[in-house]
């Protein structure tokens, strides 16, 4: 066993284990954190596919950005989580199935790949992206900058306007908060608001 | 022997003992380094304040951090009941662990690194978004309501400057057209020695990536999630002994990563201001060491941020700001406006 399988059975036990967990573990909080655990492993898996680019952005993008608001909901939520894992047991046949599909789309999808001289296609002039000689960030961005250009920004636009909606949903304008204007305070002039007052002892501020 | 080493370094079992053997070697320099860092902040601290800081142990207090790195040790773990024992225990670890991992492919000098990514940028960006789980395992684990207060509004904070840090370093990005750091700071070598680094065409990013790097290591003044007047200490009330020891350095060695990352970016390196002194790794030290001293002026100097106000610089002026920069440096840069003063990848020989 070469040192690259060792690691790849180390990440994929990891990605394994994690997938696992996140399902049966008892607490929610935990079951978050072994999805981490499992995406982690991922990246790792995608670095040795030498998808380094690939990989950051899975650990910045899924583990630091999208896994920690999962963990800010899990913690925040009231559910009897005892009650929904009692329930789980009766979706148990449809998870199955889903499951079996999953793996036979798999395996359809790695049956084309042998039977298509496997590799080989990577190397045809249709697989592989112009400029793959050089760092896959570099490929990567060639591929979506210059000839997926459109698509690109149209998955952008898809996204802002996704945000946008969920903005507008969920803004309500309170009026009776006391809010801080900023520029208010910074332009207010010293010689409008304040008074300078000499008084002599005995006497009050009429 | 010598033939006999070289032959053995390129096997794989010395590859790994070599990379352990830096590893081991890199992180005894940091701890060490480490130690004096801390007194050194408190000593620019207690300047401030007219105070004279410790000066106790050793001469002029110089082994005041190696005491306390015993007195930590020594004393008694006390573990909350109820706590998630654990998510407790691991907290720390990973804040500590995470911490430190991001420093190998931090070059020091040409070629002073422990591992080179073509992707060194963003794994040190990737690790730093990656510490916010300690304090929010920590917080959430403790089982009390202060420490998990202060988790979430770290989490909030570091997940808000994460964002600008990003944007601010895309537009050093561009600029290099490259993510080693390595090429980033080749990238910044000229004839004019200071006024060649990327502080200059940069100029307002530097500024915004030193606030930011304040609020994502939660240094004062955005150390909010360990305000005392509030929250007791945050996340870690509930830690004593060698976790709560854990949690310190690894908030230590972030600070100092985001020193030498203000220096890699903006500032050079390696490189040395005034041309014709020689390029060495002393540069970077002393860069780091002013840094530094900065960010331990800052935490004597400024008062401490509103909650809200926070959110307001992260979200309504730093993330307009620094995308409109990224948008302005694209353009100046694809265009080559003022020649090679953002477009900097012709330097290196790269296509853009």
């Amino acid at each position: 066993m070469t040192p690259v399988d060792f690691v790849f059975y180390l990440f994929s036990f990891c990605l394994l284990t994690g997938g696992i967990f996140t399902v049966i573990s008892k607490q929610p909080v935990h079951s978050v954190l072994w999805m981490i655990l499992s995406f982690l492993s991922g990246a790792g898996l995608m670095v040795l596919l030498g998808a380094e680019f690939v990989a950051m952005l899975l650990i910045i993008v899924y583990v630091g950005a999208v896994m920690v608001l999962f963990l800010f909901v899990v913690m925040m939520l009231d559910v009897d989580f005892a009650e929904l894992r009692a329930e789980m047991a009766k979706q148990l046949p449809l998870a199955l199935v889903i499951g079996l599909v999953l793996i036979m789309q798999l395996a359809m999808a790695f049956g084309a790949w042998e039977l298509g001289g496997g590799v080989e296609i990577l190397d045809s002039p249709m697989g592989t992206p112009e400029g793959a000689g050089a760092h896959n960030t570099a490929a990567l961005g060639l591929l979506l900058y210059d000839k997926y250009f459109l698509l690109f920004q149209l998955s952008g636009l898809i996204l802002l306007v996704a945000m946008v909606g969920a903005i507008v949903l969920t803004m309500r304008h309170r009026k009776d908060v006391k809010r801080q204007d900023i520029l208010e305070q910074m332009y207010r002039d010293p010689a409008k608001t304040m008074e300078l007052v000499d008084l002599k002892p005995g006497e009050g501020l009429k | 022997m010598a033939d006999f080493l070289a032959e053995f370094l390129q096997t794989n079992l010395g590859i790994v003992v070599l990379v352990t053997a830096q590893c081991l070697l890199f992180t005894i320099i940091l701890f060490v380094a480490l130690a004096f860092l801390m007194y050194a902040d408190r000593k620019v601290w207690a300047a401030v304040q007219q105070r004279k800081g410790p000066n106790v142990v050793g001469v002029f207090g110089l082994l005041q951090s190696f005491a306390d790195f015993v007195k930590y040790i020594a004393k008694e773990i006390v573990v909350p009941a109820g706590a998630d024992k654990f998510v407790y225990f691991m907290a720390p670890m990973l804040s500590f662990v995470l911490a430190l991992i991001a420093w190998v492919v931090v070059p020091f000098n040409d070629g002073w690194e422990i591992a080179t990514l073509n992707v060194a940028i963003l794994y040190i960006f990737g690790m730093s978004s990656l510490e916010v789980y300690g304090v929010i395992m920590g917080g959430w684990a403790s089982n009390s309501k202060y420490p998990f207060l202060g988790a979430l509004r770290s989490a909030a904070q570091m997940i808000s400057y994460e964002v600008s840090i990003g944007l601010i370093i895309i537009g050093v990005i561009i600029s290099t057209g490259s993510m080693n750091l390595t090429d980033i700071v080749r990238a910044q070598e000229g004839s004019f020695g200071f006024f060649n680094w990327y502080w200059l065409p940069h100029l307002p990013m530097v500024f915004l990536f030193f606030i930011s790097a304040l609020a994502e290591t939660n240094r004062p003044p955005f150390d909010l999630p360990e305000a005392e007047s509030e929250l007791v200490a945050g996340y870690q009330v509930e830690y004593s002994s060698t976790p709560f020891l854990l949690y310190m350095m690894g908030e230590l060695i972030a600070i100092v990563l985001m020193c030498a990352l203000v220096t890699l970016l903006f500032f050079g390196g390696w490189l040395s201001p005034i041309p014709g002194l020689p390029d060495g790794v002393m540069w970077m030290i002393l860069k780091m060491s002013f840094f530094f001293f900065i960010f331990a002026m800052v935490k004597a100097i400024v008062p401490r941020y509103r909650y809200d106000q926070l959110m307001r610089i992260g979200w309504k002026v730093f993330l307009p700001l620094s995308l409109g920069w990224v948008v302005f440096i694209a353009f100046m840069a694809k265009f080559e406006i003022l020649g090679q003063f953002w477009a900097r990848w012709a330097m290196l020989g790269m296509g853009g």
